[in-house]
Order: C-alpha cells, then sequence, then structure tokens
C-alpha cells in the first residue's frame, strides 16, 4: 500500500495539506474556547453540567398538554415546553395549509375580486414582520375584547374573552378511550381493504368498489368502541358566572394570538407555492384530460393534483418547518414554549450553553423526523425518471 | 374569447371577470358587498373620525370607535429613534439618510462598477461616525442608546454585507474538492438552518460572553451583528450553492484548459456568472433580513419593534396601540413591497443576458 504524500508537489498532496491545516485551526480555535470559557464559568460561579436537569425548577407553565407544577423538575418543564411547541405547530400546520390552499386557489380564481383580495392578503402578511403581527394579535386580544364575565358568544357554548376561548370537551370516560383505541384498527382495516381492492384491480383489471366500505370500516370501529363503553355523552360546557368563564376546555390569549399570528404569517407564503405549483402544471394536461373524456373532477384528481403536488410538496416542507421554528417566537408574548422556558432557565442558573444545546439539539431532531418524513412522502408523489 | 359580436371590451371583461357564472356572480356580490362594508368602516376609522393632532382628550372621547394618529403624532421621534438622546436625533436621522440614498443609488443597475464598494464602506464609517460621534464637535452617544429605524437599517446593512464574503466561502466550500471543508461547511449550513433565529440570537447575548475572552470589548450590539451575520451566512451560502449549480461544466472545464487555478477559476470564471444569475435571490434574502432584524427585540435592543414598545409603555397612549402597530407594520410594508417589486423588475431586466436560476430560497 503507498502511503499518502504530504507534498506541495502533487495536488492530492496539497488537499491532504489544507485540510490538516484546517483541522489543525478548528482544535486550536475550540481548545481556546474551551479555557476561556471555563475561566468565566468559574469566574462567574456558574456551575457546567447537565446536573440541573433532575432539580425542581420553581417556576411554573400555566398552559399545556403536560400537568406542571413548581416542584417538577427542569427536564420535565423543557419537556412541556417541547409539549407546547408541538401543540401550536401542529394545530398552525393543519390551519396553515388549509387557509393557504383557499387563498392560493383565490389567486387563480377566475372572479377577478377573489383573485385581488387573495393577492392583497398575501401582500400584506408577507411583507410584515411576523414579530410585529404577533405582538399587534396578543395586544388586541388582551386589551379590545370583553372581559372573562361578559364574554363574546361565538356559537353556542364557544366563548371568547381577554381570558382566550372557551369550549365544550367531552369528558372523559371509558367510552372515549375504548374509541381512541379502536382508530388505529379501523384505520388498519381500511388501509388493508383499500390495499386489496388496489391488488384486485391490478390482477384482473376489475374495480371493487370498496371506498365507502372503508370509510365505513373507519368509522365503525371506534363508535362501536364508543357504544362498547356506555356510549358516553356528558359535555363539559363553560358556564358565564359573575366573574370569568368556567369549565370546559380552553385556550389562553397566548397560544391563540401565537397560532393566528403564526397561520396568517405561513398562510401567504403556503399561498404563493401552491399557486406557483398549479401553474407549473402546462394547460395542455387539461386539454388531455378533456380530450380523454375525463370530468372536471377526475381531471383535477388524476391529472392535475398528482403534478402540482411534486412541484409544491418540497417548499412546502420548508413551510412546516419555519412555522415550527418561527412558533419560537413565542417568547415575545409569554407562551410558554420550548425557547421560552429555556430562557426562564437561563435567567434562573445561568447555564445558558446547556440550555442553548437542548433546544438546538430539539430544533435539529425535530426538523430531521419533518424531513424524514416529507421526504418518504415526496417519493412517492415524484416524477418516476428513466 | 375573440368573438367579433361580443359585447364592448369592458364589459365583456366585467361578464369574464366577475359575473362568468351564477356562482361566481353570487360570489362577486358577496365579496363586493363586503368589501365595500369593510372599506368604508376603515375609512371612517382611519381618516374620516380619526384624530391627528396629540390631543389627549379628544384621543379618549373616541372611545377607539376611530384612530388616534395623535399617539405617533406624538411619539413617532421616540419610535423612530428609540432611545437617542432627544437634542441630537437629526443625527441618526441624517445617517439613515445617508444609508438610504447610497441604497437606492445601489439599486440602479448602470451604478455596478467597482468603486460601488468603496463607496459603501465610506457611506457605512460616515454612519457609525454620526451615530457614535465622540470627535468633531459631535457628543459620543453609546451604541446601548441607539435605537428604532437607524437599529434595523444598521443591522441590515452590516449583516448584509458581511455575510456576503462568508456565504460566497461557505458555498465554495460546500463544492470544494476537500472533504474535511465540504463536511464542515455542510454542516454548519444545516445546524444554523435548522434552528430558529432566536437560538442564534440567545447564542450571542449568553453564550458568546462565556466562550469570548474578557475584555474583547463587543457590546451587545456588535454581539447581535455577529450573530445576524453568521445566521444570514448560512442562508446566502444556500444561494450562492444554487448559482454555481446553475453554470455549466464546461465552464470549469474551459478555465482548466487555459491552465487557471483554483481560485482563479473561482474569481475570474465561476463566481463572476453564479453570482448574477442569484441576484433575484439575493434581494428576497435582503428581504427576510430586513424582517428579521425585528427579533432583536428579543434580547432587549430597542429596533423599531422594539422601539415602538417602548412607546407603548406610556399608560397615557397605552390604549392607543393599534395606531403604532399600524404605524410601524406600514413603514416595513412600503420598505418590503418596495424591495420585492425592485427584486421582481431586476429579474425582468437581468432576463435577457442571464437565465433564470431555480428558486433558490424556497
Amino acid at each position: 500500500m503507498k502511503v499518502a504524500s504530504l507534498s506541495f508537489r502533487t495536488r492530492s498532496g496539497r488537499a491532504r495539506l489544507y485540510q490538516l491545516a484546517l483541522a489543525a485551526a478548528l482544535v486550536a480555535l475550540a481548545a481556546g474556547a474551551a479555557v476561556t470559557t471555563r475561566e468565566n464559568l468559574a469566574a462567574r460561579q456558574i456551575r457546567s453540567g447537565f446536573g440541573f436537569l433532575a432539580e425542581p425548577a420553581g417556576f411554573d407553565i400555566g398552559e399545556g398538554p403536560v400537568p406542571f407544577t413548581p416542584q417538577d423538575s427542569y427536564l420535565w418543564a423543557f419537556l412541556a415546553g417541547l409539549g407546547n411547541t408541538l401543540r401550536v405547530a401542529a394545530v398552525g400546520i393543519v390551519l396553515a395549509t388549509l387557509l393557504g390552499t383557499v387563498v392560493g386557489l383565490g389567486r387563480l380564481s377566475r372572479n377577478a375580486l377573489a383573485r385581488w383580495l387573495s393577492t392583497a392578503y398575501v401582500e400584506v402578511l408577507r411583507n410584515v414582520p411576523l414579530v410585529v403581527q404577533l405582538l399587534a394579535w396578543y395586544v388586541s386580544i388582551t386589551e379590545l375584547l370583553p372581559d372573562a364575565a361578559s364574554p363574546l358568544q361565538l356559537a353556542p357554548h364557544v366563548y371568547l374573552s381577554k381570558s382566550g376561548l372557551a369550549y365544550p370537551t367531552p369528558v372523559w370516560a371509558r367510552g372515549w378511550a375504548l374509541a381512541l383505541g379502536a382508530l388505529p384498527l379501523g384505520l388498519g382495516a381500511a388501509w388493508a381493504l383499500l390495499r386489496w381492492a388496489r391488488a384486485r384491480r391490478e390482477r384482473t383489471g376489475h374495480t371493487p368498489q370498496v371506498r365507502w366500505a372503508a370509510l365505513l370500516l373507519l368509522v365503525a370501529l371506534p363508535a362501536a368502541g364508543w357504544a362498547l363503553g356506555g356510549a358516553p355523552r356528558a359535555l363539559d360546557v363553560p358556564e358565564v358566572t359573575a366573574f370569568n368563564v368556567a369549565g370546559g376546555g380552553g385556550v389562553t390569549p397566548e397560544f391563540l394570538s401565537l397560532l393566528l399570528g403564526l397561520v396568517g404569517f405561513t398562510a401567504a407564503y403556503i399561498a404563493e407555492i401552491v399557486r406557483s405549483g398549479v401553474l407549473a402544471v402546462p394547460h395542455g394536461q387539461t386539454e388531455a384530460a378533456a380530450a380523454l373524456g375525463l370530468t372536471r373532477r377526475q381531471a383535477l384528481r388524476l391529472v392535475l393534483l398528482p403534478q402540482a403536488l411534486r412541484v409544491i410538496v418540497p417548499p412546502l416542507t420548508s413551510q412546516f418547518l419555519n412555522l415550527t421554528k418561527n412558533s419560537s417566537l413565542a417568547v415575545v408574548i409569554g407562551y410558554p414554549d420550548l425557547v421560552s422556558i429555556a430562557n426562564t432557565a437561563i435567567n434562573q442558573n445561568g447555564q445558558a450553553l446547556e440550555c442553548i444545546v437542548l433546544i438546538m439539539a430539539v430544533y435539529l431532531f425535530v426538523n430531521l423526523l419533518t424531513a424524514l418524513g416529507m421526504g418518504v412522502y415526496n417519493r412517492r408523489v415524484a416524477l418516476v425518471e428513466r | 374569447m375573440n368573438d367579433p359580436l361580443a359585447a364592448p371590451a369592458r364589459a365583456g371583461w366585467l361578464r369574464r371577470n366577475l359575473f362568468a357564472t351564477p356562482l361566481s356572480a353570487f360570489g362577486t356580490v358577496l365579496l363586493g358587498a363586503f368589501g365595500v362594508w369593510a372599506a368604508a368602516r376603515a375609512f371612517h376609522w382611519a381618516v374620516g373620525g380619526a384624530v391627528f393632532r396629540a390631543d389627549e382628550a379628544a384621543c379618549l372621547a373616541l372611545d377607539h370607535r376611530a384612530a388616534c394618529w395623535g399617539f405617533v403624532a406624538e411619539k413617532h421621534r421616540l419610535i423612530l429613534f428609540g432611545r437617542y438622546p432627544y437634542a441630537e436625533q437629526w443625527r441618526p436621522l441624517a445617517a439613515t439618510a445617508l444609508v438610504l440614498a447610497m441604497l437606492l443609488a445601489t439599486a440602479w443597475p448602470r451604478l455596478w462598477r467597482r468603486w460601488i464598494v468603496s463607496a459603501w464602506a465610506l457611506v457605512m464609517a460616515a454612519f457609525l461616525f454620526l451615530m457614535g460621534g465622540g470627535a468633531l464637535g459631535l457628543r459620543r452617544v453609546e451604541t446601548g442608546e441607539w435605537g428604532g429605524l437607524p437599529l434595523t437599517v444598521l443591522l441590515t446593512a452590516v449583516a448584509m454585507t458581511a455575510s456576503i464574503p462568508l456565504g460566497v466561502l461557505l458555498a465554495l466550500a460546500r463544492r470544494s474538492p476537500l472533504p474535511l471543508a465540504r463536511t464542515l461547511a455542510s454542516g454548519y449550513v444545516e445546524l444554523v438552518r435548522g434552528v430558529p433565529l432566536i437560538t442564534v440570537l440567545f447564542v450571542a447575548s449568553f453564550v458568546f460572553p462565556l466562550v469570548l475572552p474578557q475584555g474583547l470589548g463587543l457590546g451587545a450590539l456588535g454581539r447581535v451583528c455577529i450573530a445576524m451575520t453568521l445566521f444570514q451566512a448560512a442562508y446566502l451560502a444556500e444561494v450562492v450553492r444554487g448559482g454555481l449549480q446553475a453554470l455549466p461544466r464546461g465552464q470549469h472545464e474551459a478555465a482548466a484548459s487555459l491552465g487557471l487555478g483554483y481560485w482563479q477559476t473561482q474569481r475570474r470564471v465561476i463566481l463572476p456568472q453564479a453570482l448574477v444569475l442569484v441576484i433575484p435571490s439575493f434581494v428576497n434574502s435582503l428581504l427576510s433580513m430586513f424582517m428579521d432584524t425585528s427579533l432583536v427585540t428579543v434580547v432587549s435592543m430597542y429596533d423599531l419593534t422594539g422601539s415602538l414598545r417602548l412607546a407603548l409603555g406610556d399608560p397615557r397612549w397605552r390604549s392607543f396601540f393599534l395606531e403604532g402597530y399600524l404605524f410601524v407594520a406600514a413603514v416595513y410594508f412600503v420598505a418590503c413591497l418596495a424591495l420585492s417589486r425592485y427584486s421582481q423588475w431586476l429579474e425582468r431586466r437581468l432576463g435577457g443576458w442571464a437565465r433564470r436560476p431555480r428558486e433558490a430560497r424556497a
């Protein structure tokens, strides 16, 4: 085996030398930073290490799917923050996709008024910074809405006030647990049925009409679970009392304004993605579909949408990730997301290095997961090339 | 559609665009009625019934049925210049005007000559001198007191100009034949693009003071500038990479056959073409950078957004926040709209001699 040369004479030798120099410079930089960090930490009497995660956090987190008290540990606080981040991101992604699709198609509408309104929406929302929008939503909700003692009634038992949105929720019972447990069963059964129908079509050319049966399975199995569990029908309904709205489920003004801001802002970008995706399908495809005798709906579902999705999915993925990352702006309005909780922790114990490493790791992990999932989906819709 | 027997052009347009089908006509009537109602309400709120003087009593009498622009009239200097000493505020005004004039000049492709780089360096030096003072009879003003629009402009300008060379280097490293450089550059770009800007700002305000030696003399402003630059460079690197990928291989081969080395090839053949290709994406990047500066309000800097919050701290005017936010939103909106229209114009103008690059930053 030849020994790798380290001379300036050859191209590969120069390449090795440059890389060695780069590596050496990096190691020197890292070592220098480590030494100064150690000195600085010692001078300010800040501990290092992740030991603090097990200690009680001492602050309270007002909302979220994860129950939290000040006696719980920092680790639990970070998890509660992550729960809040994922909650607002999940709801936000669904709503922003819906609104963005409507506005994007609106920009292509044959009705000029719909076109103008959609364009105005996109131009305004895209050109005002998200922070300004979030703050404006938050102040509007907490200042302009009526007090909780006399809330706006949006629908029967749905109240909106300075303290947020209150709505009825089902009282948790065995029936709901059974329904939830049966949901994956229903999903699996429907999927298996559709697969069987497809395999049969490919084998025999005969298309079994199973779509309704699959839908029935999907609904019927959870419904059966619900009925077996005693068909719980009790609702926890919010009631207006002399001082506030009590009972029911609800979201805080912080969650509401973060959601409104993120959805409004991201939808403007999604609208442009949808519009360009639809425009990217050549008009000849519509004509070809018509020539084949497909109805408008069939043409949309079988010809236009599959081709538009190819263009839409990759940038849409970036928007989903952007929305998730932008939810970190929660810190300006006090919604306890991951970043805002890390901020509180840093202010309490000064362990900035550890807390920031934690946030970054979590975001990179979420990014990776989303990218993987969307990559799988993208491969399914992508053009099959030679 | 070109039926010679059709109604005159205007009526045809109306029918095609507003009343093509019963559904479309229904939508037009519904949307139109809503639009007219909303426009009338908005006009009454913003202009018709509004108070424009800084008259607190008149504003309170409105009871929010119409706008009180008196808040903006009273506080516009605080919103625009933050906590900069009141008597000296002609300095940030002049400094900002200087940078904006330079920006306008740069927007004119005919002036894209080598000297524009030196002109920018001169303008930035003048900006810093006007803001900071400390010589020629100008009072010294610490960076902690800088705020409002000049801070927004400064952050955008510094982060943008400093991140261009860094971004180009990162893009070149990502396509370099050296595996270590490639890995490091990809790792850096993916790391920075994967986390929110806020975490990068947190790094600037919490981690830099720990990692850097004491007495390096980096104020909060300097740290934030560095963080914005590092963040922006990662995004710019992707923009430049798009341009590099768009160049045909033949350009590299032609340079090699002329006997040019790596840096000669990049500097004389590849980069001039690649950078021109991505100018529209560059402007888009500049646009998001400009809007992103509003995030520094999270680490207690009083940029345009932050100084508005400062102004809203006055309990007498606090309830007129909507007018304040509309004012700041209008400033951003006008600037961003002008910039995006400019980028579209530039794209059309350059379209003749440079192929359109793919969208680099989705």
